[in-house]
């Protein structure tokens, strides 16, 4: 169902409110472009992110609720959580809001794309904070319009009157019901100032557990994902990539694959020279095009067809971490200083001790549950699409180019995603739908299997941290060195040679501002690899390395690395961060406190089995985790896992806790088992018994999760937050309770090569 | 046309039509009902659950079913539809997790327990962990952890904490309705 009337709609502000309302007898509440508005809004009507506001409320006569759900849910529940917002605003009865998720909206303005819901991304750690700061508006805005309309129905003024569930109540008990005054409401002008949002205090959703809006449908396969869509006369479409992004194809007969019944067309596809990754496709491919999935498949095991390398060719995982090895052991200047407090180099000189060590950190594929896919539908003046996109904008953009079709000709339907961690920012797999529906004039139906899911990837970048710390007589951390080599998930994305590192590593990150004299070098590594955005990047690698470093001191100073952590962290105060916010190390000491009594930690020292810590700060947000490990034989076995967070207000206390808890997990299964591996350039993992996420019994059967309550602050991000702190958590609890330090991911297959 | 009559025996008038040749399709009963498939017997029950019933319940994982998310009941055993040729299913009995829910539209106590316990993340594998579930419960009404241990789906959500209180809320409420 598609709620987006306003598309092709030039009209202001007011006359959209009002129009809307007239045709479709509802209510209809949206905040659109302050750009496109006439006449002009007063800013303070659209809070703090003026220039990139969007949100939908419609009521009809019957009081039934309408929110759209303008960010894409990849599992991070934001579907629910963000028409949370607007509804505990508008003060709605919950069991009347049906949720719809937004296609993506955009309108046309002198042939540029006017964002009608404002920002649509999801699965980047920021649409609760985004929608913290605007989508209460368009709820407020609802209630204000429907209590003034109560107002002059009754006789009453209007801040005399109260909403609760759907329903306006007088002080002398009369009430009138929202679907009745919709009506009336509609035909109100709109406030000259913004209205008010609720005062916390009044909250009736926000802060109370809320099931996912989609669990019905998912538990009865109903729900609907891109890769269940389908159009009448649709070709599916399924492709072999180069193993080679740098390689072409050499010679293909495409007679047999034709012969297969079913089987329409064959095709080659090209990535477009000088277009950014994502734009365009991500390596040579040769498309079969079929009438139905199998026949396709058939198709496509029946071309015969040889492939040249390119240049990439000798390339090696193994051999970029040697680059890796030795460029960090060299004297050789580091690409970028990306923080420099203090003086690193005269600290030595009064060294009390010295600690250095080096952690390597594998490549890491996306492994999306929901493989990329997509269906095109293009038309001479008109194309729809179904799209698994974290960030529709971006896939717009792809078709836009590929199309040349004005910029509301063109129609992206976002369904419930399966899984994105950062592989749906970018759309080659659009490019290659697009480029094969323009070519056979037909809707088409693009599947990626799952070899060529893990085969082409834009792939979380392999690292080498080589950090070395320096301890003075009275035991505190007086300098920080770490070196960071890796190959920027940056490269040809748009993004200045010296900002390349902003992918790999972070001025902000712990310790930085806790040890005066700290120093933060990346240097740049060459590789062919495709790469992009990951899930918790750059977090989840730093803080592995940073937090395991941390232990090391720790157990090199005989002290109890919980007591090393508090020292650094020190007492309660605000920190001065270099990105402009702040580090409160009153609540990072708090998360670890937490995990650290739920677990025990009083047992540290005695305790058979092995307890790890560790902490971290990302975005606003504090997280720790403390797991306990257990060794029996060659067997390790994780008997806890703990995680506490700060994230500031909870929106969903049930949907954080899935968060927390389901990052938890993946970041264990990640930490034990997962890497990618190249070799003769070409990628060694083709599917899931390469790349085995961990099994039920291979994880803990709970997670604790802690949620700090701290209301008085705004909500932050919390799809990704426990990711970093599960690596060196266990690796501190795996050498506790087994004397192997694990200074190199994925944990399981060192830690048997070590013991 | 032919002679409308020789040796005094009456001859019907040919139609011109040509007959149909007998099919010898390959039958079977989804969640209660039937279909006969005439296409190619090895295309796999996925891809004619998918694109030719369009039941998309039932998803596509890889081409090995190792993540489970591919999972039906063939005679209520679990199958993983991508590697199950139509070929030998003749006859056979096939529920999808859209079958698991009754006609009334009442919910199979595990497909409720999911929700109760929020067993859902991004919801793409949870078909195929409902069908594993609901036959690890035929097969052992009360499983403990180690039962629950075997099952070989996967998650890249990270539910499978929550799948496990899931479970073991099913089969409480099977038994105290027993």
């Amino acid at each position: 169902m598609s709620v987006n009337t306003t598309r092709g709609i030039g009209l202001s502000r007011r006359r959209f409110l009002q129009i809307l309302a007239g045709t479709a007898g509802a209510l209809v509440v949206g905040v659109r472009f302050a750009e496109a508005a006439e006449p002009p809004l007063p800013p303070e009507w659209l809070g703090d992110h003026f220039h990139e506001l969007g949100a939908y409320v419609r009521i009809d006569a019957e009081g039934n609720v309408l929110i759209g759900a303008r960010d894409p849910d990849t599992g991070t529940g934001v579907a629910t959580a963000l028409p949370m917002i607007i509804a505990d605003e508008l003060d709605a009865d919950w069991n009347r809001v049906s949720v719809v998720q937004l296609g993506l909206g955009v309108s046309a303005s002198n042939n540029q794309p006017q964002w009608t819901y404002g920002r649509q991304r999801g699965g980047t750690g920021d649409s609760i904070p985004a929608a913290w700061a605007d989508l209460r508006q368009a709820g407020a805005l609802a209630r204000w319009l429907l209590t003034q309309a109560a107002a002059r129905r009754l006789g009453i003024a209007a801040d005399r009157l109260r909403c609760e569930a759907g329903t306006v109540i007088a002080p002398d008990g009369r009430r009138v019901t929202y679907g009745s005054l919709v009506d009336d409401a509609s035909k109100l002008d709109l406030p000259r100032q913004a209205p008010a949002p609720k005062s916390p205090e009044r909250y009736t959703l926000i802060g109370k557990p809320v099931g996912d809006v989609d669990a019905h449908a998912i538990v009865t396969g109903q729900a609907k994902y891109a890769i269940d869509h389908h159009e009448a006369e649709a070709l599916v479409a399924v492709l072999l990539h180069c193993p080679w992004p740098d390689g072409s194809l050499a010679r293909i007969d495409t007679a047999p694959a034709l012969a297969v019944k079913g089987v329409v067309k064959v095709m080659h596809l090209k990535p477009e020279p000088g277009q950014p990754p994502g734009h365009t496709v991500i390596a040579p491919a040769v498309a079969v095009l079929a009438e139905n999935t199998w026949a396709a498949l058939e198709g496509r095991d029946k071309l015969k067809l040889e492939w040249k390398p390119g240049a990439s060719v000798g390339a090696s995982s193994g051999a970029l971490e040697q680059q890796a090895t030795s460029l960090l052991d060299g004297q050789a200047a580091p690409t970028t200083r990306v923080r420099d407090d203090g003086d690193v180099d005269k600290a030595g000189k009064h060294a009390a001790r010295r600690f250095e060590a080096s952690y390597y950190q594998p490549w890491l594929a996306h492994a999306c549950p929901e493989p990329m896919n997509c269906l095109a539908r293009i038309d001479k003046d008109h194309a729809r699409l179904v799209v698994p996109s974290q960030a529709p904008q971006q896939a717009w953009a792809v078709v836009q180019r590929l199309t040349g079709l004005a910029p509301d000709q063109i129609e992206i339907r976002v369904p419930r995603v399966g899984g994105g961690y950062g592989r749906r920012l970018d759309h080659d797999y659009v490019a290659e739908a697009v480029m094969l529906a323009k070519a056979v004039n037909k809707p088409v139906r693009l599947l990626w299997t799952r070899d060529q899911d893990f085969a082409h990837d834009w792939y979380r970048p392999a690292c080498v941290h080589k950090i070395s710390a320096i301890v003075d007589g009275k035991r505190n951390l007086s300098a920080w060195n770490q070196r960071l080599a890796s190959a920027s998930a940056l490269t040809g994305r748009g993004v200045p040679a010296d900002r390349l590192w902003s992918s790999e590593v972070l001025p902000d990150q712990l310790p930085a501002g806790l040890v005066p004299n700290y120093r933060s070098d990346w240097y740049a590594l060459e590789s062919a690899l495709p790469r992009g955005p990951h899930r918790a990047m750059p977090h989840l690698s730093n803080a592995f390395a940073v937090e395991s470093f941390v232990d090391e001191i720790a157990h090199l100073m005989r002290e109890d690395p919980l007591k090393t952590r508090q020292r650094l962290i020190g007492e309660p105060r605000m920190v001065a961060l270099k990105n402009g916010g702040t580090l409160d190390t009153g609540r990072l000491r708090n998360v670890l406190q937490l995990v650290a009594d739920r677990i025990e930690w009083k047992n540290w020292l005695r305790s058979v089995n092995g307890l790890g810590i560790a902490c971290w700060y990302m975005d606003g947000a504090y997280v720790a985790h403390a797991v306990e490990t257990s060794l029996q034989g060659d067997k390790l076995g994780i008997e806890r896992i703990v995680c506490a967070v700060d994230v500031g207000r909870v929106i969903n206390p049930l949907g954080l806790e899935g968060q927390i808890a389901g990052a938890t997990l993946d970041a264990l299964s990640t930490a034990l088992n997962l890497a990618v591996t190249y070799k003769d350039g070409q990628i060694q993992q083709h599917d899931w018994k390469d790349y085995p996420l961990a099994s039920m019994a291979q994880l803990p059967d709970n997670v604790e999760v802690i949620v700090v309550p701290n209301d008085g602050l705004p909500p932050t991000g919390a799809s990704f937050l426990a990711m970093p702190t599960v690596a060196p958590a266990l690796a501190n609890a795996v050498f506790r309770v087994s004397a192997v330090r694990v200074r190199r991911l994925p944990l399981m297959k060192e830690f048997l090569r070590l013991q | 046309m032919a002679p409308a009559q020789a040796h005094g025996v009456p001859v019907v008038p040919d139609s011109g039509i040509v007959p149909e040749a007998a099919r010898n399709g390959i039958g079977i009963a989804v969640n209660g009902e039937h279909f006969v498939h005439i296409g190619d017997p090895q295309m796999p029950l996925l891809w004619y659950l998918r694109d030719v019933l369009w039941l998309t319940g039932t998803k596509y994982g890889g081409a090995h079913g190792e993540n489970g998310a591919d999972l039906v009941l063939v005679d209520g055993k679990p199958v993983s539809a991508i590697t199950q040729p139509m070929a030998g299913l003749d006859g056979k009995r096939i529920t999808t997790v859209e079958g698991l829910t009754a006609n009334d539209g009442t919910l199979h106590p595990l497909q409720q327990a999911f929700i109760d316990e929020d067993a859902i993340g991004c919801g793409y594998c949870t078909p195929g962990w409902l069908i594993a579930g609901v036959d690890l419960l035929q097969r052992k009404p009360q499983p403990g952890d180690v039962d629950i241990d075997q099952l070989s789906n996967t998650c890249r959500c990270g539910c499978q904490t929550r799948v496990r209180a899931a479970i073991k809320r099913a089969a409480t409420g099977k038994a105290a309705q027993a």
